[in-house]
């Protein structure tokens, strides 16, 4: 079964590559990650769907110097959300099919050629997953999507630590930044 | 004070209390084998092979509990190390590795001895560095040595590109104490844990404790042996647990596992509460995981949570360090017996006694066993016992009982032949005294033989063992049990040991009957400025008994036949 974690790691080169090797060789099946930046520089989030045992991939994260935090957020009450862009070829007859479709997943229409139309869609996996479908025979001629990015709901926060924010001398060594 | 990167690492390892490094020089990290120059009491040892220096590092870290150091090159020197890296990884052994890399502007382009040795490294180093700028370098080695010998100890690698060493900057040493937010060992049980351990602990009736390398790492002993001995609990020993308690002690099953004691292994598979003291529960242990230990519940300590569960369910499980975990249980614990229990073990240990070749008699040939036995009593079975990998290797788990942790050193997670001699040099010179023993098979010693030449330039005073049998052993045992005696690629031509000793101005003697074996053990005693070897020559068709064929039943031992007029 699916299982979604959140992780915070430390904004330095290789981490990415620390964590895609973890789960190569503990034979973890990625289904998929993203990473970008949190309020604090030195800190970048992941979202991780993966088809393990979430216990095992916690713990084996945990033991990345680099990883600070680890959430297994699948059975937490969440917002989830996934973003495709969706080049679809159209003619006059369904161009406006396309944008009857937009209206009904509020889906935006972000770029228009003669032939062709981007569909920006965003929401959980299974919302994008039913747009798709109903534009596959009207012809998706090339599409993107970001993969999960998951917070949950409520007042829990999952944040950097304070540590990060501190700006006392004694900090830690080799933080560079953009350099994910 | 302005000093190079090159200064700043010796200064950074001089702080640390190092005072030998292993190490191979080479273009990329030729400006911090200058600045040595500056450095006398920091002692270089030159290896012959990078693979030597990294078994060195880490046989200086098992025998004396510190950090071992180990220096190479970029590229080729930097991937020869690779082996030994892995081998520290899967036992746990605290070892730093300084690589020097290209110029940072040459990263990238494929340069010469160019390779990308962070990202070679990653799955096999606890954690690693490369470093951009000599303002980090400081930091960076201190971070390092943290972790490499902090929570479970590990290698840790730091690769330096060349312009880096060669940079000058400010240096001072950073004292404050490291602080990583994504790194922090556990210590102590929590207590609801430890409440429902000692439940388990007072209602057992047969339990057995199962006692790690981690015994030995957190300095338990002797919270382990008031453990033992106030609940009357039968210990078994993995391989690298071996010395963590007193194997005479009337607790002590001995080795368990693939090769371990009957009574060990049908302790376990009969026990009703396993207590696992960092240990991992390792395929070699366990046998087949379906039928293993199926009456007892677990009760596993170990100070990486991602070893609970892992290949075992545990009932208790406790992620701390072991030595503070006992002191938290044993303050709560009362007296308890298990008569029946230990009767039938005792029982188990009369029938493994009878199958005990060093009992029986064998005419006119050399047995590994024999010679084990016959080094155990020729040293007071005080030596510190370095070994290659192999049946030898099986042998002297079985032969040589340990009284004292750090005193048997063996690669036991990668099983990684050519580690015993260096890993045996490492010691050595790590513990600056003359009873340490290299035993090892002539397939392994002579994957690494080439650091005899170390070990004669350096004057090391270790004692070399060679079981020479002629076969790569082990893998000879199972082509006789398992493919049908098709013995492919074992049979070895070997050279003359003694004569290629000799070529190394190291004294050597040939041992071919029982009788020659103690007095060639004092012999090789007797010398102690410099190494020494004595290549056995034993039986060639020896098997190691008993044996749990891999993936069966840990109850389903082949045993020894009992004794025939020959003796095997």
């Amino acid at each position: 079964m699916k299982q979604t974690l959140v992780a915070l790691v430390e904004n330095k080169p290789g981490v990415l590559n620390r964590v895609a090797s973890l789960f190569r060789r503990r034979n973890f099946n990625i289904d998929s990650l993203t990473v970008g930046r949190t309020e604090s520089p030195e800190v970048s989030r992941m979202t991780i769907v993966v088809d393990a045992d979430a216990e095992k991939v916690q713990k084996q994260l945990y033991k990345l110097v680099n990883v600070i935090q680890v959430e297994d957020v699948t059975d937490t009450p969440n917002v989830s959300r996934d973003l495709a862009l969706i080049k679809v070829q159209v003619n006059n007859e369904t161009r406006g099919q396309v944008t009857q479709l937009c209206d009904i997943f509020r889906a935006h229409i972000v770029d228009a050629g003669p032939d062709t139309v981007i569909v920006e869609v965003t929401g959980n996996e299974d919302k994008i997953t039913s747009m798709t479908e109903l534009l596959r025979p009207i012809g998706i001629l090339e599409m993107v999507r970001t993969g999960v990015v998951t917070m949950t709901r409520g007042d829990e926060v999952l944040a950097p630590p304070e540590f990060y924010f501190a700006t006392n001398g004694n900090r830690s060594n080799g933080f560079r930044q953009n350099v994910l | 004070m302005k000093l190079t990167g090159a200064e700043i690492i010796l200064e950074c390892l001089i702080r640390e209390g190092v005072e030998v490094m292993f190490g191979y020089p080479g273009g990329a990290i030729l400006p911090t084998y200058d600045a040595m120059t500056k450095y006398p009491q920091l002692r270089h040892v030159l290896v012959r092979h990078e693979q030597g220096a990294a078994h060195m590092a880490d046989g200086y870290a098992r025998a004396t509990g510190k950090v071992g150091v180990a220096i190479a090159t970029s590229g080729p020197g930097a991937t020869n190390l690779v082996t030994g890296i892995a081998t520290a990884m899967m036992d746990s052994s605290p070892i730093v590795c300084i690589t020097g890399q290209v110029p940072t502007p040459a990263i990238g382009s494929d340069a010469f001895q160019e390779t990308d040795v962070t990202g070679v490294t990653l799955p096999v180093t606890k954690h690693n560095y490369l470093v951009y700028d000599v303002e980090d370098l400081a930091y960076t080695i201190k971070e390092a040595f943290h972790i490499a010998r902090t929570g479970r100890p590990g290698p840790v690698l730091v690769d330096v590109p060349k312009d880096v060493q060669n940079a000058v900057t400010e240096f001072e040493y950073p004292e404050d104490e490291i602080i990583l937010p994504g790194y922090r060992p556990p210590q102590a049980a929590e207590e609801e844990q430890v409440r429902v351990a000692l439940e388990l602990i007072e209602s057992a009736e047969r339990p057995v404790i199962l006692a790690g390398h981690g015994v030995i790492m957190s300095g338990a002993s002797r919270e382990l042996l008031q453990f033992a001995e106030m609940t009357q609990t039968p210990i078994a020993l993995t391989l690298l647990g071996k010395g963590g308690v007193p194997e005479h002690h009337p607790l002590s099953l001995g080795m368990m596992g693939m090769h371990g004691t009957g009574q060990a292994n049908l302790a376990i598979q009969n026990a009703d509460l396993l207590l696992a003291f960092g240990m991992r529960f390792d395929d070699r242990v366990t046998g087949n995981l379906k039928t293993y230990a199926p009456n007892a519940r677990k009760i596993h300590v170990d100070i990486d949570s991602s070893e609970i569960h892992k290949n075992v369910r545990a009932d208790v499980p406790i992620v701390g360090d072991l030595k503070t975990v006992l002191n938290q249980l044993l303050p709560r614990m009362k007296r308890i017996e298990h008569k029946a229990w230990m009767a039938q073990i005792r029982d188990w240990m009369e029938d493994a006694d009878e199958r005990d070749i060093v009992n029986q008699n064998v005419s006119n040939r050399l047995l590994a066993a024999h010679v084990i036995h016959d080094m155990w009593t020729a040293t007071n079975g005080d030596a510190i016992i370095v070994t290659d990998v192999g049946q030898h290797q099986m042998w002297e788990a079985q032969y040589y009982p340990h009284e004292r942790p750090h005193t048997l050193l063996t690669s036991g997670g990668l099983g990684t032949m050519g580690f015993g001699m260096p890993a045996a040099i490492g010691a050595a010179m790590g513990l600056k005294q003359p009873n340490v023993w290299a035993i090892v098979g002539d397939g392994g010693f002579q994957m690494t033989i080439t650091e005899l030449g170390t070990a004669a330039q350096e004057r090391v005073p270790i004692n070399i063992a060679i079981i020479n049998n002629g076969y790569l052993g082990m893998v000879r045992q199972w082509q006789e049990f398992f493919y049908e005696e098709r013995y492919n690629a074992t049979p070895m031509f070997n050279p003359d040991f003694v004569k290629l000793a000799e070529a190394y101005s190291i004294p050597a003697r040939r041992v071919t009957t029982r009788d020659e074996v103690i007095a060639a053990v004092e012999w090789a005693n007797s010398i102690t400025d410099g190494p020494v070897l004595i290549d056995f020559v034993v039986e060639k068709h020896d098997i190691v008994y008993p044996m749990v064929p891999a993936g069966a039943d840990l109850h389903n031992m082949i045993r020894r036949p009992m004794p025939s007029p020959d003796g095997i």
